[in-house]
């Protein structure tokens, strides 16, 4: 594996061949992955590789060109810097971009993140078969009611990188992950229904393949016999992945670029009640928990808490270094590739238990999955229907499961409509947060 | 071929006998070279051209049910050396030296000749056309408040050489041209897309030029405005030419890959011969229907693309095969088997999957609806295809009432059951056209197309937000 001051030379080399009024930003990363897939009791796939990159930006008078390579081999580095430049050339100018300078940075630091851990790199292949072929057994045994497992698999990765820019901007960082996931099938042929379940953690030590195991089996035996419900109108409790799903649409329309550009349902609405009074809606990359933590963003700002909504009422936009400049503030530190992000989002949990949560409400619709999320939604008009499937609560408990149904309200209705906000927050893989909530009303579609 | 370059013969049979040097039942090298570029117009302005490069080698071995792979961006040989060996250590084979005998090259006719390569086009003519499509999508009316435009293209070429002594190698060239408008109305904002894809060079603007693409973008928007939430309830849905292939593809297409149907997680599981459809229902994988998104000589196992009938007037024939499948079952990979890049396994995915043409008059379609939904446009969706259980999101939808289009619908939602939907569809038009997009399997994005003639599915549960 390389070192620290290898990736900084090569970003440096090339921030370094800035010329004349262009500006250069340079990333390179390295990293090394396994992946371990099992099926019926033998290893179907192992796969052990390194791999290395290179995205180049190059601005010259507000014009910008982009270039990567999956090398970092001097002859390629080279041609993609060339690439960047040429493509520069056909951008059109624009008054507000150019990379961050670490004046316009201020006095932000880069937080210190510890999220590499020194003993995966040293934990033999075989220990990660094992988890893999472990959790398939796992699931097997998990509930009486499972006859298969789709698919058992467990990965890790290791990556560094870099961050130079002509501007004066260095920075690097690097981190561990490691997964555990299965899919479980349950039930006959004619009523297969499938669940999914995972542990994540930044080393081996931190995965719970019993948890995986359970959530998987659980999340599809208690689906079996699903029938198409009636067509009401009902409160809705989401799951954590489900909320964090249906948060990650919201905070898209919090970025300043669709904002800036008018494409945001949330354009205009500074100061203003946008969610109900429990809501605090925040974005941190720089808690170690989050799975998306960065000290720093893909522009080389350090990264910070922004409170995105307080309240109920919304606080902030997130901005880049050319939104910043265009809306007269500043970088909250979270550019992502060449736009405006989240990595670390989450509600500020609740007071209540799942339990309690479910005992709040006489009944509910659980939603332990969504689909059609993409063509069902828009963060633009706000529209969102999906289809859904889960279980009936009645009394507080799981009452019959339901398919082949939708939901349906708007993306702004649903922040308002926030009636209970779980106290179980739950980092996810992908970034973000995701924790049980209570949505007081939607539209449930069915029979 | 051009594939020469990627790597020397010599390199890969030595490569291949490093894989086996512990044994295994097969190994193989998977060498791509890929550059793309792409250019995106926003909010009236070119905002960023970018371009990228990718090379490199995946190695795999198998032995027993064990596949062992290793890939490598270094293509000396002692890079490739190395990842053959992690490769063979990942496949923990113990026994006996084999060798790797004479290559022999198979050869593929190209299914359509690439006229304008993307490198031969100046970036200048690009990033033209991108600014051509802003001004067509904003003359459809000062309600379009927003446009973005973007162009995609990509050579890659692959060279696939196996222990069993195949080396084959293929271009892949595709272009793809997008635009998004947004529209600004008493009921909010209102988005509409549009993006055709070929696997052909930039002549693909000569088929659809800018103008049309941000034409039909900016009135999908405009007509949303004016629409209407759907009617939620069980209707019968027409589906216009294209529009609903894709449906297809996911509540049927994924049920029918060898790999899915070997971990149990398909309903169409044993029921080979049996009548699972409609017998106005033909589905066919096509690998090679020139042109279309998920067209191309060889797959990425070095199997030539091919066309598959997997279900022939409702009865189902076969299912789609990559490599390891089709050598499980003594049988022939069906040219089924891809990766997304050489950091991938292959896998069985689709290609170009459509339904066959029918003998009706898709006016007569609509005209023989008293009531229901005629869907334009669908987006994405999802399917679980352990169950077959679907839901699509609509984009452009109209009522139809006493055999007319009326009323533009808006948040509509299909849900079903492919297998329920194939039985149930009553009338197949004799008109035909396709869709390109991007299937996700694992993780994995591949370009398919799917198509289908417009035709009726006699009932459909509709989820929308309207009475």
């Amino acid at each position: 594996m390389t070192s620290k001051r290898d990736l900084l030379v090569i970003a440096r080399e090339i921030a370094g061949s800035a010329r004349g009024a262009e500006q250069i930003e340079a990333r390179v990363g390295r990293g090394r992955d396994t992946d371990v897939e099992v099926l019926r009791g033998s290893v179907e796939s192992l796969t052990v590789a390194e791999s290395e990159g290179v995205t180049i930006r190059v601005v010259v008078d507000g014009r910008q060109g982009v270039a990567s390579a999956g090398s970092l081999d001097p002859e390629i580095v080279a041609a993609t810097l060339e690439d960047a430049r040429d493509n520069a050339r056909f951008a059109e100018p624009d008054e507000f971009s150019g990379l961050a300078t670490p004046a316009e940075l201020g006095d932000a630091i880069v937080p210190e993140l510890d999220l590499w851990r020194d003993d995966l790199a040293l934990i033999p292949t075989e220990e990660k078969v094992a988890m893999a072929l472990e959790l398939e057994r796992a699931v097997l045994s998990a509930n009486s009611l499972v006859r298969g497992v789709e698919s058992s698999s467990y990965g890790d990765g290791s990556n560094e990188s870099a961050l130079v820019t002509s501007t004066g901007i260095e920075a690097f960082h690097r981190r561990t992950t490691a997964s555990l996931g299965a899919s479980a099938l349950a039930g006959p042929d004619s009523d297969t229904q499938t669940g999914y379940g995972f542990s994540v953690g930044r080393t081996v030590s931190d995965l719970d393949f019993e948890y995986a195991a359970n959530q998987a089996a659980n999340r599809a035996v208690r689906l079996l016999g699903a029938t198409q419900p009636a067509t009401q109108r009902i409160p809705v409790i989401l799951d954590p992945l489900v909320a964090r799903t249906i948060l990650a649409l919201i905070i898209s329309a919090l970025g300043a670029e669709s904002v800036q550009k008018g494409r945001s349902m949330f354009a205009g609405r500074l100061g203003e009640a946008i969610g109900s009074p429990i809501v605090n809606l925040i974005e941190d990359p720089t808690n170690p928990d989050a799975f998306g933590a960065t000290p720093y963003d893909s522009e080389g700002a350090p990264t910070r808490r922004v409170n995105l909504v307080t309240a109920g009422v919304l606080n902030a936009y997130l901005h880049n270094v050319t939104t910043a400049r265009r809306g007269k503030t500043v970088t909250t530190g979270s550019a992502l590739g060449s736009g405006v992000g989240a990595r670390a989002a989450y509600l500020r949990p609740g007071p209540l238990s799942v339990e309690e949560l479910f005992a709040s409400v006489p009944s509910a619709l659980y939603v332990q999955s969504v689909s059609g999320i993409h063509s069902g939604t828009s963060t633009v008009s706000g529209d969102f229907s999906v289809g859904a499937e889960g279980l009936m609560v009645r009394d507080g408990v799981f009452a019959e499961p339901v398919r082949e149904a939708t939901i349906a309200s708007t993306l702004p209705r649903i922040l308002l409509d926030i009636a209970q906000i779980g106290s179980d927050l739950t980092w996810l893989p992908g970034g973000g947060a995701g924790m049980t909530l209570l949505i007081s009303d939607m539209m449930l579609s069915g029979s | 071929m051009e594939d020469r370059h990627l790597l020397d013969e010599d390199v890969i049979r030595r490569t291949l006998g490093t894989a086996l040097k512990r044994g295994g039942d097969f190994a193989e090298v998977f060498v791509e070279e890929k550059t793309s570029s792409s250019a995106s117009l926003d909010d009236g302005r070119v905002e960023e051209v970018s371009s990228s490069r990718r090379r490199g080698v995946g190695i795999r071995v198998v032995v027993g049910e064990t596949t062992g792979f290793a890939h490598t961006a270094d293509l000396s040989e002692e890079g490739l050396r190395s990842a053959a060996e992690a490769a063979a250590g990942a496949a923990q084979g113990s026994s006996g030296v084999r060798d790797v005998g004479a290559f022999s090259r198979k050869t593929v006719e190209p299914t359509h000749a690439v006229r304008d390569y993307p490198e031969s086009i100046d970036k200048e003519i690009k990033v033209e056309a991108l600014r051509r499509a802003d001004a067509a999508a904003r003359a459809e009316g000062g309600a379009i408040a927003q446009v973005s435009a973007s162009y995609a293209d990509s050579r890659r070429r692959i060279l696939v050489a196996n222990s069993d002594g195949l080396i084959a190698g293929d271009e892949q060239i595709r272009t793809r041209f997008s635009v998004n408008a947004v529209a600004t109305g008493d009921t909010g904002l209102q988005t509409g897309t549009e993006s055709p894809g070929r696997t052909v060079g930039w002549e693909l603007l000569e088929e659809f030029p800018p103008e049309q693409t941000a034409q039909i973008a900016a009135r999908r928007a405009l007509s949303k405005l004016e629409a209407r939430p759907a009617p939620s309830g069980k209707w019968p849905v027409v589906l216009k030419k294209g529009a609903g292939g894709v449906l297809f593809h996911e509540a049927c297409g994924h049920g029918l890959e060898a790999d899915l149907v070997a971990r149990d997680a398909s309903i169409f599981k044993g029921r080979v011969g049996e009548q699972v459809a409609s017998s106005l229902v033909t589905v066919v994988d096509d690998g090679r229907l020139a042109r279309e998104w998920g067209a191309y000589g060889i797959d990425d196992e070095g199997a030539a693309a091919q066309r598959n009938v997997l279900i022939e007037d409702g009865v189902l024939t076969d299912y789609m095969w990559d490599l390891l499948r089709a050598r499980k079952e003594g049988r022939q990979s069906s040219g089924n088997g891809r990766r997304e890049t050489y950091m991938n396994l292959p896998m069985v995915r689709m290609t170009n999957t459509f339904l066959e043409r029918g003998e009706t008059d898709p006016d007569d379609i609509i005209s023989a609806t008293p009531y229901g939904i005629y869907c334009v446009a669908l987006g994405g969706g999802q399917v679980n295809t352990a169950t077959g259980d679907f839901v699509f999101g609509v984009t452009e939808a109209y009522l139809i009432e006493n055999g007319v289009l009326t009323a533009p619908l808006r948040n509509a939602q299909l849900i079903g059951n492919g297998a329920e939907a194939l039985r149930a569809i009553d009338l197949v038009g004799n008109d035909f056209d396709t869709w390109a997009g991007t299937c996700g399997k694992d993780g994995q994005g591949v370009p398919v197309s799917s198509g289908q003639p417009t035709l009726r599915v006699s009932e459909l549960t509709v989820g929308g937000t309207g009475a």
